[in-house]
């Protein structure tokens, strides 16, 4: 018998019953909820009079509707506010955790979930968000659902889902000084195209990876959904159990003795086979930006802005002309130099500690641009509190950063932060789609280090400073 | 509780032919946050559709005649991508369109469709890209019938293309059928897997 992925043992490890044409219906081990989307789940499921079966494995947060201004106690409209109270009083309900909008946990939920180790290694994981396959860089399954499949959730404890195929993205080398896992995954999705990893769980591995914190490895499984896959994997390794243990909801005791036995056994064995290879060498990345309004509309920092008429498809011609229209950008002229008037550091790509620490590393004892305003808005209050012990909120407000509640904020445009028509931001999220930062804001995708460097010069950088490096 | 069937879809095929539309350029989050589902058709597709001041752009498809009144999307690669957000396939079903026809779409999006009575179909990438610029050449003859029965769709010019579909979700589609109600007959499975796996794996279930 051959050896079976990572990906496999998952897969097979939750099946409840085999559908046949690969539809299975699997056992949901962890669903995170949180404010957009879960209101209207529970109205659903009291609408159709059913039960939430497993109250115990179903965690809650705050995060996408909420205000990320000081002293918030919720969103900034009325309708914002509908949302947290139609959540807050399903989880009351039903008796489903909440990390509510002044909970000492709230953060944003992919943030969340592996920080309190609410998802582990070896559990099927969902959410009815698309990047939850961030939480796949502890080795767990886990990918995005809709509404419909909330409800499914709620009142089976299951899903219905198709087996993707299997592929795997092996980085060679390691990634130079400066160049963080973002740059990697926007210089993957560039090649590969966003329509990519369609179809597939993709498993990162190389020693690009396993060099890589677990921060870096979220935000390289968060971004699998832009290469248009559904769920990104990392073997777990010792690294992700240094990681795990003591966290509030990881295993204790015997069970964590337990866990660990099994969860050394998820990794993909030697001799497995997947559907597709990729090699991609981690060593020739360099620091990136995105010019258009898809994340594989990505160039290194000093490089040109590709013209449309060198594209041979059609209907990409057509989508990047748009985009370029859409930026206020012209073919074939570097980036750098491009002015701007926002930057944003945060997101469930790019907020969390270490995210933050190189960010600081570059603005501190430096000023913000005159004219820009930039705002760093950490991933959770824990991640808040702990960047606060060390100071980095001190760095940011003192070179003109505003420091922010934890939150979704701009990455989505859903909780009154906003990008204004016409205004160009830098920005360490994972969409530049057209008006994701709102109607008519144009959107540069890039890591902390680059976004920090730019809100400085106020404008896009050509290479990064010396102390990114 | 079951989603509307969906057998045969007659109707005006409008072309959008824009490669990775994603869900954001189908519904704005603010959109879908503030507003009951029922109003969510008005706002489909926003940014293509109306100008800066609020006012139709006439140059999009779905503001020129015959495309208004679209069943029938024939739309660019990688349509849906992005969001897990359903909202997005309501807006689209709140214009009225039951089929989307592209060359790949976006996999939350695609699963979301079946999951509200709106059938995607993937075609290959020439063929949907002939298809939609016969449509835009020839309004007059931007007329389909797509057959979830026989699995084809047949134009205007005669001519029928062959389609698949995955077998289950055929068949929900065809005969309505809502995937919760299925899966509610399943308890006793779901029940023994439980038991089963507690036994397996106790420290997924707590830290008892
Ligand atoms: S930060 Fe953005 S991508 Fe992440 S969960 Fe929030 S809205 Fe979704």
């Amino acid at each position: 018998m051959t050896g079976r992925t990572l990906f496999d043992k998952l897969w097979d490890d939750h099946v409840v019953a085999d559908l046949g044409d690969g539809v299975a219906l699997l056992h949901v081990d962890r669903h995170l909820l949180h404010d957009l989307g879960s209101s209207s789940a529970f109205h659903d499921l009291e609408r159709r009079g059913l039960v939430l079966r497993n109250p115990e494995l179903h965690f809650a947060t705050a995060d996408h509707v909420v205000s990320s201004a000081t002293g918030r106690t919720g969103g900034v409209a009325d309708w914002a506010d509908r949302h947290i109270a139609g959540l807050r009083e399903g989880c009351r309900r039903w008796g489903v955790r909440l990390a509510d909008v002044t909970d000492a946990t709230q953060g944003i939920v992919h943030v969340v979930a592996p920080e309190l180790g609410i998802s582990q290694p070896g559990m099927l994981v969902v959410c009815g968000d698309s990047h939850a396959s961030t939480n796949g860089a502890l080795g767990a399954l886990a990918w995005g659902i809709g509404t419909s499949e909330l409800v499914h959730v709620m009142a089976t404890q299951t899903v219905l889902a198709r087996r993707p195929q299997r592929m795997r993205i092996t980085f060679d080398g390691r990634l130079s000084r400066g160049v963080e896992p973002k740059d990697l995954a926007l210089a993957l999705i560039g090649r590969i195209g966003a329509a990519g990893g369609r179809g597939y769980a993709v498993e990162y591995a190389g020693e690009a990876v396993r060099a890589m914190s677990m921060d870096g490895r979220m935000t390289l499984c968060n971004l699998t959904i832009e290469l248009g896959g559904r769920i990104g994997l990392v073997g777990p390794d010792d690294a992700t159990f240094g990681y795990l243990e003591g966290r509030p909801f990881a295993p204790r005791g015997a069970h964590w003795e337990r866990a660990l036995d099994a969860w050394r056994a998820l990794p993909t064995d030697a001799d497995a086979v997947f559907d597709h290879e990729v090699a991609f060498d981690a060593g020739a990345v360099t620091p990136q930006i995105t010019w258009g309004t898809s994340p594989a509309h990505t160039i290194g920092l000093g490089e040109r802005i590709p013209d449309p008429a060198a594209c041979a498809d059609p209907s990409e011609r057509q989508a990047m002309t748009a985009a370029l229209d859409y930026m206020g950008l012209a073919p074939g002229r570097p980036v750098a130099g491009t002015r701007i008037d926002r930057v944003f550091i945060g997101s469930c790509t790019n907020s969390r500690l270490s995210d933050l620490e190189r960010a600081a590393a570059v603005v501190r004892g430096r000023r913000v641009a005159p004219g820009v305003v930039a705002w760093v808005v950490p991933g959770s209050q824990l991640v808040k509190r702990a960047a606060e012990a060390r100071g980095l909120d001190r760095a940011f407000r003192e070179a003109g950063f505003e420091w922010r509640e934890p939150g979704c904020s701009l990455c989505v445009g859903a909780n009154g932060d906003m990008v204004a028509p016409g205004e160009r931001c830098v920005s360490t999220s994972n969409r530049n789609f057209v008006g994701r930062q709102g109607p008519g804001a144009r959107t540069h995708l890039a890591s902390p280090a680059v976004a920090a460097a730019c809100a400085l010069a106020g404008e896009i950088i050509g290479a990064l400073p010396e102390t990114a490096a | 509780m079951s989603i509307e069937k969906l057998v045969v879809v007659e109707g005006v095929a409008a072309p959008l032919a824009l490669a990775n539309v994603d869900t954001d350029m189908i519904i704005r989050i603010e959109r879908l946050a503030k507003l009951p589902r029922a109003d969510l058709g008005r706002y489909a597709f926003e940014p293509l559709r109306y100008r800066a001041d609020g006012s139709e752009d006439p140059a999009f498809v779905l503001n020129r005649q015959p495309f208004r009144d679209a069943r029938i999307l024939v739309a660019g690669a990688n349509f849906g991508c992005g969001s897990s957000r359903e909202m997005a396939v309501w807006a689209i079903a709140g214009l009225g369109i039951r089929v989307i026809v592209a060359p790949s779409f976006g996999e939350i999006f695609f699963a979301n469709c079946f999951q509200n009575g709106v059938l995607p179909v993937v075609l290959p990438a020439p063929t949907v890209a002939r298809i939609a610029s016969r449509l835009e050449a020839e309004p007059a003859a931007a007329h389909m019938t797509v057959d979830l029965e026989r699995c084809e769709i047949c134009t205007d010019w005669g001519e029928t293309l062959a389609f698949a579909v995955e077998s289950l979700r055929r068949r929900m589609l065809l005969e309505g059928a809502d995937e919760l109600e299925l899966t509610l007959a399943r308890e006793p499975e779901i029940a023994a897997f439980q038991a089963r796996d507690r036994e397996r794996r106790p420290w997924v279930y707590g830290n008892g």
